[in-house]
C-alpha cells in the first residue's frame, strides 16, 4: 500500500512546502504541495487554508462561548468506513492492551492519590492514549521519548514496567527513578524515556539534543546504521513557547531524526488554546520552518499511527524532522488538583463519545480482529498488572536518609574537599545521608 | 567583533606588566620575620596540622592543593602561549582523544569562536562536531543537556556568559537536576564555559559577572580560570568530568601569555590554587582579581607585610582545605572578588569560612567586591566599580592593625 504522504500544509497558497529548492536531493518526494493525498488520514482537507472552517475559528475570540462550538465543528468527523485493514491482529492486540494499560493505570493513579499514597502535582492521561499509544508503539528501545508532566502513560507505553512507574508516583526507592524524580520526572536509561519535566517547552531542546546525538553518532562516530529516532510530546500551551520555535528551527536546519508532537487537548490548564494562540493551526508552524506540518484526529488510534508511520520514517531515513498536531482531549482535569469548572460539559461530551479505546475496539470487533472475550481477557490482565504495581509499590520501602546525597553529582568528588582535607564523599556520614555538604 | 579585539588588546598593555611573569618568582619570596610584622596579636600554630597533612597523603592524591598546581620547574622547555591558545590546546587535546567530546556555540565553528578559542577547529573536525548554532542560548544548552544525556560530551560556549542568563532555565532545571530527578540514571557531563567579568567599557550587559547567580544550583561544579597554565588544566578536567561544569573565563585575561609544560597535565576541579605563600594575612580571589591582589602585593610587600594570596579557581565547591590551612596560619582574611557584593562568591565564602573557622580568626573577614551596580560605559565609573589595588592595599593595612 502506498505511503501516506502529507498533504499540502502551505501557509498561503503559493508557498512551497520546500523552502529551497536545494532540498529536492530527497529521493522520496513526500511532500508534494500539489498533491492533495486521497490516502492521507488527518483532517487537515477540513482545516485546509480555503475552508470556511477556519475562519470560524480565526474569529472565535470574538464571541462569547463559540470557540467550543467551532471546536466541536470543526473536529467533527465521521468515521469513514477503511477498505483495506490498517493493522494485523497481533497488532491490534497491542495496541488495545497499550491504552487499556494507560487507562486503567490512571485512574488507579487518581483513587490512590485520594487515598493518600501519592502527593503534589499528579496529571492524568485520561483520553490522549491514542498519541501515546499510536506513536510510541512504533519505536524500538533504542529510540528516545521525552515527554512534559503528563508523562506516566508515555514511560508505560515505551516499555518501563507499571511496577516501576507506581513506585515511583509513591516515592517509593523502587521507583524508576528511585523515588526522587515523582509523577512529573518520569526518566528510564533501558527504556531510553528521557523525562519527564516539570516547566512546558523545557523537554524540546533535550529532545532535540537526543536526536542530534543520533545524527553525530552516524556521522561523526560512523555507526552508519544508526538511526535512532526521538520523539518529543508537549502540549497546544508549549506550542507558543520560545523553545519550540528554536528546536523547530535547529531541527530542520540540521535535519535531527526527531518527531515533535503536539498533544493538542485544547486547554492549557485554564486557558483555551484558542484564546491564547493568534494562529491556532499549530501544524501550521511546521512548514514556516522547513519541515512538513501535519494534523490528525488525536481521538483515533489509527489514524494517529499511521501519520505516525510516516513521521518516524522519515526521520529514520534522515530527512529531518516533523511536526504532527494530535488533536485530541484530556477526560479529567488538568491535574487531579483541578476543579475542572471551566469546559463546557458539552465539550466533554463530545469527546467522551470519541473514546479512543471504544473506537478500537469498534474497528477490531467490526473486522473481526477481536471477539469480546479476548478483548475482556485483555482487560483483566491488565487490572491484575495494575492491582499488582499497587501492591508492589505498598510494599517497598521508603528511601534512606543515606540516598538524600547520592546521585547529586555523577562524580561526588564535586562536592569538594572539607577542611579536613578529605573529599566530603569520603566522610561516613555523607553515606548516612547526615555529613553537612 | 574587531572592536572586542582592540579593546582587549588595549586592556591587556595595562593588565600585563603584572601578569607576564613566572609563578615561580612568588613562591621564593623571602618570609618577614614575626618581629617585623605590625600586629601585636601571638600566632598560635593549630596543633593538628601536621597530623592532618601526613593523613591527607594516604587519602585521594589529589586533595592536597599546591605543588601539582603551579608549573614544575622546568624539566623539558614548554612552549609560550596566550590564554586563549591553552584554552583551545585544552580542548583539541580531549576533542582528539575522546570522538565524543564537540563544541557547540554562536560563531564557534567557521569564525573560530568570537575570542578564538575555538580557532581552526572546525575545518579540523566538522561543521557537526563544532557547532554553530542559531543565536537561541536556551534551546542549544538544553539541546547540549540532551545529547549529554544520551552519551556525548558536549562543550557549549556562550560567547558571553551573561548570554547564558538565557539559558538559565535549561542550566538550573536540566543541567543541575537530572542527575537527581532521574535516580542517577542520566548524566550530563556537558562543559558550559565562556567570557565574562568586567571588560574594558563593554556596557552593563556584556560585563556581567554571573557566578553569584549560578552558584546556588545544586549538582553543578562552577571553576574560574586565571592563568594560560590553569585555564588548559581546568578545561581539560571539566572534560574529564561526569559532572556539568561551568568554566568561567574573563574577557580582560585572554592574551595573558605563560609558558606552560608539553606535557599533557590535567588540573583538579575541587582545588584551589597557592599564588604565593605568606604569613601576615590570606587573600583569597579568583580570575581577574588576582592579578589586582598580586600588584597589591608588590606594593604590600615593599611595605614589610607577607600576604598569602590562593587564586580559589573552584567557586563551587571551594576548598576549604587549602583555605582552611592558611587560616589557621595567618588568622587574617581578604577576600577580593570581582563578582557582586550582595549574594557573591564571597557573600557565600565568608559565611562557610565563619562556619568552619570561627575560632582561627582574629579579625571579622573582609570582603571587597564589586559595587552593586550596573557597570557603567564611562571608563572612570567603570573603573570604580570594581576592586583596584590601592583598595587592597588599604584593606590589607587596615586588618593587619
Amino acid at each position: 500500500m502506498s505511503s501516506a504522504t502529507f498533504s499540502a500544509t502551505t501557509a498561503g497558497p503559493h508557498l512551497p512546502l520546500y523552502t529551497t529548492r536545494a532540498r529536492s536531493h530527497d529521493q522520496n518526494p513526500m511532500f508534494d504541495p500539489l498533491k492533495k493525498s486521497a490516502s492521507f488520514l488527518g483532517s487537515s482537507t477540513k482545516l485546509s487554508f480555503n475552508s470556511t472552517t477556519t475562519t470560524k475559528l480565526t474569529r472565535a475570540n470574538s464571541v462569547a462561548r463559540s470557540p467550543i462550538v467551532a471546536v466541536s465543528e470543526v473536529k467533527e468527523k465521521k468515521s469513514k468506513p477503511i477498505s483495506n485493514l490498517l493493522i494485523t491482529k497481533e497488532e491490534g492486540l497491542d495496541l488495545y492492551e497499550d491504552m487499556i494499560l494507560g487507562r486503567a493505570f490512571e485512574d488507579m493513579c487518581a483513587q490512590m492519590y485520594y487515598r493518600g499514597k501519592m502527593f503534589g502535582f499528579v496529571h492524568l492521561y485520561n483520553g490522549q492514549e491514542a498519541v501515546s499509544t499510536g506513536f510510541i508503539r512504533l519505536l524500538k528501545k533504542e529510540d528516545s521519548v521525552v515527554s512534559t508532566y503528563r508523562d506516566h502513560v508515555h514511560s508505560l507505553s515505551k516499555g518501563v514496567p507499571a511496577r516501576a512507574v507506581m513506585s515511583e508516583l509513591f516515592g517509593k526507592t523502587t521507583g524508576c527513578c528511585r523515588g526522587q524524580g515523582g509523577s512529573m520526572h518520569m526518566f528510564s536509561k533501558e527504556h531510553n524515556v528521557l523525562g519527564g519535566f516539570a516547566f512546558i517547552g523545557e523537554g524540546i531542546p533535550v529532545a532535540t539534543g537526543a536526536a542530534f546525538s543520533s545524527k553525530y553518532r552516524r556521522e561523526v562516530l560512523g555507526k552508519a546504521d544508526c538511526d535512532h529516532v526521538t520523539c518529543a510530546f508537549f502540549g497546544d500551551g508549549t506550542a507558543n513557547n520560545g523553545q519550540f520555535f528554536e528546536c523547530l528551527n535547529m531541527a530542520a536546519l540540521w535535519k535531527l531524526p526527531i518527531v515533535f508532537v503536539v498533544e493538542n487537548n485544547l486547554w492549557a490548564i485554564g486557558m483555551s488554546h484558542l484564546r491564547a494562540t493568534s494562529d491556532p493551526e499549530i501544524w501550521k508552524k511546521g512548514p514556516a520552518f522547513g519541515m512538513p506540518g501535519v494534523h490528525v484526529d488525536g481521538m483515533d488510534v489509527l489514524k494517529v499511527r499511521e501519520v505516525a508511520k510516516e513521521a518516524i520514517d522519515r526521520a529514520r531515513r534522515g530527512e529531518g524532522p516533523t511536526l504532527v498536531e494530535c488533536e485530541t482531549y484530556r477526560f479529567r482535569g488538568h491535574s487531579l488538583a483541578d476543579p475542572d469548572e471551566l469546559r463546557d460539559p458539552a465539550e466533554k461530551a463530545h469527546y467522551a463519545a470519541r473514546d479512543p479505546i471504544s473506537a478500537l475496539k469498534k474497528y477490531m470487533f467490526e473486522n473481526n480482529l477481536a471477539s469480546e472475550a479476548e478483548l475482556k481477557a485483555i482487560e483483566k490482565k491488565i487490572d491484575e498488572v495494575v492491582e499488582d504495581a499497587v501492591e508492589f509499590a505498598d510494599e517497598s520501602p521508603h528511601p534512606d536518609r543515606s540516598q538524600l546525597l547520592e546521585n547529586v553529582f555523577a562524580d561526588p568528588r564535586g562536592f569538594g574537599i572539607g577542611p579536613d582535607g578529605r573529599y566530603r564523599c569520603e566522610d561516613p556520614k555523607f553515606t548516612q545521608g547526615t555529613a553537612h555538604v | 567583533m574587531a572592536s572586542i579585539f582592540q579593546v582587549i588588546g588595549a586592556a591587556t598593555a595595562a593588565v600585563s606588566s603584572s601578569t607576564s611573569f613566572d609563578t615561580k618568582k612568588f613562591q621564593l619570596c623571602s618570609r618577614r620575620s614575626v618581629s617585623e610584622r605590625k600586629s601585636s596579636f601571638v600566632v598560635v600554630k593549630a596543633s593538628g596540622s601536621n597530623r592532618i597533612g601526613s593523613r591527607a597523603d594516604q587519602l585521594v592524591t589529589n586533595a592536597v592543593a599546591t605543588k601539582a598546581d603551579t608549573p614544575p620547574a622546568a624539566s623539558k622547555p614548554g612552549h609560550e602561549l596566550l590564554l586563549f591558545e591553552a584554552l583551545r590546546e585544552g580542548l583539541e587535546e580531549e576533542m582528539e582523544r575522546d570522538a565524543r567530546v564537540c563544541v557547540m556555540g554562536e560563531d564557534v565553528g567557521h569564525y573560530g569562536g568570537s575570542y578564538k578559542v575555538t580557532k581552526g577547529l572546525a575545518d579540523k573536525y566538522g561543521d557537526l562536531r563544532v557547532l554553530d548554532t542559531p543565536i537561541a542560548e536556551n534551546s542549544f544548552t538544553g539541546m547540549g543537556i540532551g545529547a549529554a544525556m544520551t552519551g556525548l560530551r558536549p562543550i557549549i560556549e556562550g560567547m558571553n556568559m551573561g548570554f547564558l542568563l538565557l539559558a538559565f532555565n535549561q542550566i538550573s532545571n536540566n543541567c543541575g537536576m537530572l542527575h537527581y530527578t532521574s535516580g542517577g540514571q542520566f548524566k550530563i557531563p556537558v562543559v558550559i564555559r565562556g567570557p565574562g567579568g568586567v571588560g574594558r567599557q563593554l556596557g552593563a550587559e556584556h560585563s556581567q559577572r554571573l557566578e553569584s547567580y549560578f552558584q546556588s544550583i545544586p549538582g553543578i561544579q562552577m571553576v574560574a580560570c586565571s592563568t594560560p597554565y590553569n585555564a588548559k588544566g581546568l578545561m581539560k578536567a571539566a572534560i574529564r568530568s561526569d559532572n556539568p561544569v561551568i568554566l568561567f573565563e574573563h574577557v580582560l585575561l585572554y592574551n595573558l601569555k605563560e609558558r606552560i609544560p608539553d606535557e599533557e597535565y590535567v588540573l583538579n576541579l575541587e582545588e584551589a590554587e597557592m599564588v604565593r605563600p605568606g604569613e601576615h594575612v590570606t587573600i583569597l580571589t579568583y580570575s581577574r582579581m588576582r592579578y589586582h591582589v598580586m600588584q597589591a602585593a608588590k606594593t604590600l610587600v615593599n611595605k614589610g607585610y607577607d600576604p598569602e594570596v590562593i587564586d580559589i579557581r573552584s567557586l563551587k565547591p571551594f576548598d576549604l582545605y587549602t583555605i582552611g590551612n592558611s587560616i589557621k596560619k595567618t588568622h587574617l582574611v581578604l577576600i577580593v572578588e570581582e563578582c557582586m557584593r550582595t549574594g557573591g562568591i564571597g557573600a557565600s565564602l565568608t559565611a562557610a569560612i565563619n562556619e568552619n573557622f570561627n575560632d582561627y580568626l582574629d579579625a571579622p573577614i573582609v570582603c571587597l567586591s564589586s559595587q552593586d551596580v550596573p557597570t557603567p560605559y564611562a571608563g572612570t565609573l567603570e573603573e570604580w566599580t570594581v576592586v583596584q589595588p590601592p583598595q587592597i592595599v588599604a584593606a590589607v593595612e587596615q586588618l593587619c592593625r
